[in-house]
């Protein structure tokens, strides 16, 4: 396996920032590969676009920052219109379908993965639990980034004891939605 | 204040995936820091925070000062208090702090300064990468010295600089800055952290001499004198002022050419041991790469891929800044027909190393200014050309 780059993208609060975090401790820790997780820092990531990019390689990670996606997980209208020009061509997107209105710049997708995450976390009574969901369904949609038995490792370390229960009820959901057509 | 021996470091032994200034946080508390005096500033504040969560569990103090001015004052009030001790900054922060560094370096006082360095000059990129302090880092203060500077590349090496960091401050008594940049500050990576036993922690000398009889500014061949810490019942002298072996000033030109030749030999003498590089490739070079930091990851992956396509390039990465290796470059110089500088300044490694080749090869720089990072394959098209 060569580089792969994914990011993910929301807006502040959605967890985005953990979604990176978890996906790559899973990989660096868990999966004998090397992972670079970086977030957006600057003066705009105060409540407008968030977003956490992970590089996966089983050699050295030279650059340490992704350019060319082959990943995009948009959970945001501002971050897909904002980051979907660094898709690669062929590159692979799951979309928040509740919250992200897609147009002709996700032609170049070979795959578009959609999920109501939003709607499913709130069946499970809180919003929050939205990012999880996305990462199920991720995990049951692409074998490339993260396995789940290495993904569920670390969040049962790194999620709040409390919170443990109802994330994996969201990523079992997520794991399991059908998309619609 | 004086119980610092019977402490025992906290290590945090394991595989964690967390950032470089948390890792370089950790690696000052392996090495026995406990003192954090700072004012936060970005992109180092993860630092101060952390140690602020830290210092106090383990019986360390964590205390942010009104300015960095005052903040690098309290550092070397602790360590002459016996305890190690730290501040972590970015350029400007360390710009207010040149002053007391000097004094540091005049009156040998172990500590560390971790500079996470952004875009300058002045409060210039606050979030964004710059490696535009190592100048600063050499020469900031006024008056002749020599000084340690330690430059990581990847989240591990945050932790294990900041630990060496420590020892060599207290092995040869001066402020010690580790330059960090903003990319390996803020990225996450897989840090192990190995069992307290395995890890080499340094203290300071303590004198055994009685104390009626002690001299504390007198060095033995180390030229690196014994200290003892304030209450202890050693004569504790600290003046900025050109000093004699007593610690009392001594204005005159001969103390001058002692202290400030011992000060600088101090260093000069023990270069070897404390100039890390890693050589990658260099063995049938024609080019060489020289790099640091950040870039010199961009700098390894350019050097792969000119491999695959049959040219011969290598790379020697300085993880040592300061002192700065002139001996090796100079051998490269006689190897290679050309050394190319990645570096994200206008040229500040370059021109030491145009110093140090001698007239012998050819040096190009390949400037990033602040804000942006080398690509390998931007390095690839610097080393291909021509």
């Amino acid at each position: 396996m060569g580089r792969v780059e994914v990011r993910f993208a929301g807006f502040g609060g959605q967890g985005i920032g953990l979604m990176g975090r978890l996906v790559g401790e899973a990989v660096a820790l868990y999966e004998g590969k090397n992972s670079v997780m970086t977030q957006s820092y600057g003066p705009e990531s105060r409540g407008g676009a968030s977003s956490a990019d992970v590089v996966i390689d089983t050699e050295d990670i030279d650059f340490p920052k992704a350019t060319d996606l082959d990943y995009f997980v948009v959970m945001s209208e501002e971050a897909y219109s904002k980051y979907i020009p660094r898709l690669k061509k062929g590159g692979i997107l799951f979309v928040e379908e509740g919250l992200v209105t897609l147009d002709e710049q996700a032609d170049k997708a070979k795959k578009i993965f959609k999920i109501p995450a939003t709607k499913i976390a709130e069946s499970l009574g809180s919003r929050l639990y939205a990012n999880i969901a996305m990462l199920g369904f991720l995990c049951a949609n692409t074998k490339e980034i993260v396995s789940e038995e290495a993904l569920l490792k670390v969040m049962k370390t790194k999620i709040k004891a409390r919170f443990v229960e109802k994330n994996l009820i969201a990523f079992q959901k997520g794991k399991e939605h059908q998309q619609e057509g | 204040m004086s119980n610092q021996d019977s402490e025992i470091p906290v290590v945090l032994t394991g595989q964690h995936y967390t950032t470089g200034n948390h890792a370089a946080a950790e690696g000052s508390i392996a090495a026995g820091c406990r003192f954090f005096g700072g004012y936060p500033i970005t992109p180092s504040s993860e630092i101060a925070e952390h140690m602020a969560l830290r210092l106090p569990k383990i019986n360390g103090n964590f205390l942010q000062f009104e300015d960095e001015i005052a903040s690098i004052a309290g550092v070397l009030g602790a360590s002459w208090g016996g305890v190690k001790s730290m501040t972590a900054t970015s350029g400007p922060g360390y710009s207010l702090m040149v002053e007391n560094i000097g004094l540091g370096l005049m009156t040998e006082t172990p500590c560390v300064i971790i500079n996470v360095q952004r875009g300058g000059p002045s409060t210039g990129l606050p979030t964004l990468i710059g490696q535009q302090d190592i100048m600063q880092a050499r020469w900031g203060s006024h008056g002749d010295y020599e000084i340690i500077a330690l430059s990581p590349s990847n989240v591990q090496e945050c932790f294990d600089l900041a630990l060496e960091a420590f020892n060599f401050s207290e092995q040869y008594r001066l402020p010690v800055t580790l330059l960090m940049d903003e990319v390996i500050g803020h990225m996450s990576e897989k840090l192990i952290v190995p069992p307290k036993e395995e890890l080499t922690i340094i203290s300071r000398k303590k004198p055994t001499d009685p104390p009626d009889k002690h001299l504390p500014y007198k060095a033995d061949d180390s030229l690196v004198p014994p200290m003892a810490t304030a209450g202890e019942g050693y004569r504790v002298m600290v003046t900025g002022l050109t000093h004699d072996e007593r610690g009392y000033p001594d204005l005159s030109p001969e103390a001058q050419d002692k202290a400030v030749r011992r000060i600088n030999d101090k260093i000069r003498l023990n270069k070897d041991k404390i100039i890390k590089l890693e050589e990658y490739m260099l063995d049938d070079a024609k080019t060489a790469l020289v790099s640091f930091g950040t870039s010199a990851r961009a700098a390894k992956g350019a050097v792969n891929r000119a491999r695959k396509k049959g040219i011969k390039v290598g790379l020697l990465r300085l993880i040592t800044l300061w002192p700065f290796p002139d001996e090796k470059i100079d051998q490269l110089a006689d190897q290679v027909d050309k050394i190319i500088i990645p570096e994200i300044n206008y040229g500040q490694v370059t021109r030491e190393v145009e110093r140090a080749v001698h007239g012998k090869t050819e040096v190009k720089g390949d400037f990033r200014l602040g804000g942006a990072i080398h690509t390998p394959q931007e390095i690839l098209k610097e080393i291909e050309r021509n």
